[in-house]
């Protein structure tokens, strides 16, 4: 253990598992940076929210750091060229986020020149702008909280700068096997982690900051606990926690160094807590102190299906089969790609899908995971032995068969992480995650159906009341008329039977 | 190129139903072979039938329910019943006892109520209850364990055999001969003939805790049982519970009144108690799922087998106290929900 890391396990964390951590292919060598590719493909939506909309036009040449897309007030974050060259086409392109379906990007082909825009005049001092601007700054930047949730940091900020915060608290715990970008990046360019943890924590006026670490990565503490001497924060304290999967998930993690539950349905922020990956705090240093928009990560190329396994640091829109060249290409054994790591990443069909914001890994596996070797669940717990949110899997799991929307909301469906823990410890093999994410999905269109059934439900009453009313309406008239006749003097009688008789006489001229 | 698709996680579950089950099996072998030596080649036969008759029920309901026959036997539940049905059955045991409690375990009480996984009951407990109370007179039809005495015919593995098949005792033996009453039906007769503890201890039949012989087949239960707790096949909790739940009762009674009452290490070493503790209160389909539920329902076990011995006029109330924990099972399950991560703590709100 390392100087000034003292092992931090305040908070416990229910069930986890210890996973072989299967790094060790990934970091023997320091990041690769990767060449200029060809071509850029850049998905509109790399983020948490609505697509960015082009603010460049076909043919126009573009300058690495280039706003491409914007975002117009919405939650979102706008993307910049990775590098110079043309606009060649906004059309659909296969993405990793959703399954076998396409999604608008915008093409680059690059002219290899790799020219950069003029930063002078967005190089400031973050220490002379107000916190309100200097969010509005990193907005700018088209930060994205690169774990993988790929949230927009600076919304992320706004939000959680409306409660009372105490924590910055920096992710580089990165507990899912394989993954080992952040590891690397934190060797390499801890300078920029922290850096960006003094950035965010003007830009929250935080009084402290933890920077947190799995005890399995030593190096990443070394070089930490040294750029942390470097500036000499004394805001800033680094933590060590126990390797355990998924300590590394935002919620288990503000659990574990601080003992606070984030409450169902809430976020860090609502127990004074602000949760940034390491990733993410070196991209805001990257942007505030370079002027470098968010147009490359860190990415692990690994698993036995590709050759050599390393980190590249890659930019954003270079296709992931032009990462896996860079590691030697694919073994005879690649069977499975992935696009993050092997608990909750996703696996596509195609290496023709770009490496976006929220690439932290592609892994090849030479093995295929069985379907269909399903058996009936014997309730034996192991799921919930290991569930961090101490849920019942094996509960839910009937409930979900039954669609029995009530049950799965009371065993608390909505609070499941999706780590894929219950998965690993299934002994009938049932796809529990996906069963949830399943149910979830079912039960946001249940809410949608219920919704647009109260819409028509509502509908209805209105038309029902207005006919009333319409009704109501006629029937007063009426009863005012009858009244008016009841009370009628002689005059008004005679005048009737005289219109009586006037109208049987033109009755009969009709007739004639 | 092209990939196939599949869901997260990518990683292949470490256990497997089969493996589980099958660990079962193997935990169990040093207490069969104690089984066998103290009792006679009577529970092989028994194990056999039991097992084929488990194996023919499977296979027949699956097909019957339109399901695959091949999985289901493969998953090796089948023959877990099997094995505890042959534990619990005397070992002189005719073969149609033996098939009856086979078939209503696995046609009744697993795949009626819609197979593994849904049977609220323990299929074995519920197919030797029934036998139990259907052939009174053949289920007690206890012979003496092999300690070497000299006065006792112990059958061989012709006339056990013959006995199985077709009834028939050797001729020079009357039924009586060799049928002995169980330890547990000896002192719970004993004491309600106001006999004392300590009068019985000396009787033959009775060994340093338990009954003589079954105390050894307790306890090479037990060294299966640990390894299947070590293993993490079976958690604590259930075992602890069916234990303390026996043994707390028990030991209070015997504190203040050791005359009229049985020990606790002779509840702990007679009958069924470590069987049901560590392999038949175990069954994680039939019991309760949270933790802390397990512990309540090995509890209420331990306890009911407490109170059945003591005060039921059954001399052993292993099944009887797993069916009815069994029927508990729902309201413990509700009762005892662990809090969610991030839900405030507070105490179930009343609706």
């Amino acid at each position: 253990m390392s100087e000034g890391a003292p092992t931090y396990d305040l908070g416990k964390l229910h069930g986890g598992l210890r996973l072989p951590a299967e790094k060790q292919a990934s970091t023997s060598r320091p990041i690769l940076i990767a060449p200029v590719p060809a071509q850029l493909v850049l998905p509109l939506v790399q983020h948490v929210g609505q697509a960015a909309e082009p603010v460049v036009g076909i043919g126009e040449r573009v300058l690495r750091g280039q706003l491409v897309a914007d975002t117009h007030g919405s939650l979102g974050a706008p993307v910049h060229a990775s590098s110079s060259g043309r606009v060649a086409a906004v059309e659909p392109w296969p993405v990793a986020r959703r399954h076998g379906q396409t999604a608008p990007c915008i093409v680059i082909e690059c002219d290899g020149l790799d020219q950069a825009i003029d930063t002078t005049e967005i190089l400031v001092d973050y220490r002379e702008l107000d916190p309100v601007s200097l969010r509005q700054k990193i907005l700018q930047g088209g930060i994205v909280g690169l774990g993988g949730a790929v949230f927009p940091t600076a919304q992320k900020l706004m939000q959680a700068a409306t409660l009372p915060l105490e924590y910055l608290i920096l992710n580089g715990v990165e507990c899912e096997p394989y993954i080992s970008c952040d590891d690397m990046l934190m060797r390499e360019y801890a300078a920029d982690v922290v850096g960006g943890a003094q950035v965010l924590m003007h830009a929250l006026e935080l009084p402290k900051c933890l920077v947190v670490v799995e005890s399995d990565k030593p190096a990443a503490i070394a070089a930490l606990a040294h750029a942390l001497g470097d500036i000499q924060d004394p805001r800033v304290t680094l933590k060590q926690v126990p390797t355990i999967y998924p300590s590394g998930g935002e919620d288990q993690l503000v659990q574990l160094v601080t003992n606070r539950e984030v409450p169902s349905g809430g976020l860090p922020s609502d127990v004074g807590c602000v949760v940034q990956n390491v990733g993410t705090a070196a991209a805001v240093q990257n942007w505030i102190a370079r002027g470098e928009p968010l147009i490359s990560r860190v990415t692990t190329v690994t698993g036995d299906g590709v050759a050599s396994p390393l980190n590249v640091l890659v930019r954003l829109g270079t296709t992931v089969a032009e990462i896996v060249a860079l590691a030697g290409g694919y073994t005879e054994r690649a069977q499975q790609l992935v696009i993050g790591g092997p608990m909750t990443g996703k696996s596509v069909t195609t290496d023709l899908v770009p490496v976006v914001k929220a690439t932290n890994c592609v892994l090849v596996l030479s093995e295929l995971p069985a379907v269909g070797d399903e058996r009936p669940c014997i309730r034996c717990g192991e799921c919930a032995e290991v569930c961090p949110v101490q849920l019942l899997p094996q509960q839910i799991y009937w409930h979900a068969r039954a669609d029995n929307e009530r049950k799965l909301r009371e065993f608390g469906l909505t609070d499941c992480i999706e780590c894929g823990c219950c998965d690993l410890v299934c002994p009938s093999h049932i796809p529990l995650t996906a069963d949830f994410r399943r149910a979830k999905a079912r039960m946001r269109e249940l809410a949608d159906e219920k919704a647009r059934a109260r819409r028509a439900r509502e509908r209805f009453e209105h038309r029902n009341q207005r006919l009333q009313d319409e009704r109501d309406k006629r029937d007063s008239e009426l009863a005012a008329r009858k009244d008016a006749a009841r009370n009628a003097g002689p005059d008004a009688i005679a005048e009737i039977l005289d219109r009586a008789r006037h109208r049987g006489e033109s009755d009969k001229d009709e007739d004639s | 190129m092209e990939f196939e698709r599949r869901d997260a996680p990518f990683v292949t579950p470490s256990g497997s139903v089969p493996d589980m089950m099958r660990e079962v099996l193997y935990a169990l072998i040093p207490a069969g072979l104690a089984y066998v030596w103290y009792f006679g080649p009577g529970f092989i036969l028994n194990l056999l039938i039991a097992a084929a008759f488990c194996a023919a029920g499977e296979a027949a309901m699956q097909s019957l329910r339109g399901r695959s026959v091949e999985a289901a036997l493969s998953d090796y539940s089948a023959m877990v019943t099997a094995a505890l049905l042959a534990f619990a059955l005397p070992a002189l045991t005719p073969w149609w006892v033996t098939a009856t409690a086979a078939l209503f375990a696995i046609v009744v009480a697993k795949h009626l109520y819609g197979g593994l996984g849904f049977n609220i009951f323990n299929p074995a407990m519920a197919g030797y209850v029934v036998v139990l109370i259907a052939f009174p007179l053949h289920m007690n039809l206890w012979t003496a364990p092999r300690m070497g005495d000299i006065d006792y015919h112990y059958l061989t593995f012709y006339e056990t055999a013959r006995y199985t098949l077709t009834g028939a005792l050797p001729d020079y033996l009357a039924f009586d001969a060799i049928s002995r009453a169980t330890p547990l039906d000896a002192i719970q007769s004993g004491l309600r003939n106001l006999r004392t503890f300590d009068e019985l201890r000396s009787y033959p039949l009775l060994g340093d805790f338990g009954g003589r012989g079954w105390e050894w087949i307790g306890n090479f239960t037990a060294i299966g049982g640990a390894w299947l707790v070590l293993r993490k096949i079976v958690r604590w909790q259930i075992p602890f519970g069916v234990l303390a739940g026996l043994l707390i009762p028990a030991g209070v009674m015997y504190f203040f009144d050791s005359a009229t009452h049985a020990s606790p290490g002779f509840h702990l070493f007679s009958g069924g108690t470590i069987l049901c503790a560590f392999f038949i209160a175990t069954d994680p389909v039939s019991a309760a799922t949270s933790n802390r539920g397990r512990l309540i329902y090995g509890l209420g076990i331990g306890f009911l087998i407490y109170a059945i011995r003591r005060w039921g006029s059954y001399a052993d109330g292993v099944a009887f106290a797993v069916l009815l924990m069994n029927m508990a099972v729902p309201a413990i399950d509700y009762l005892t929900k662990p809090p969610i991560v991030g839900h405030p703590r507070k105490r179930r709100e009343t609706r």
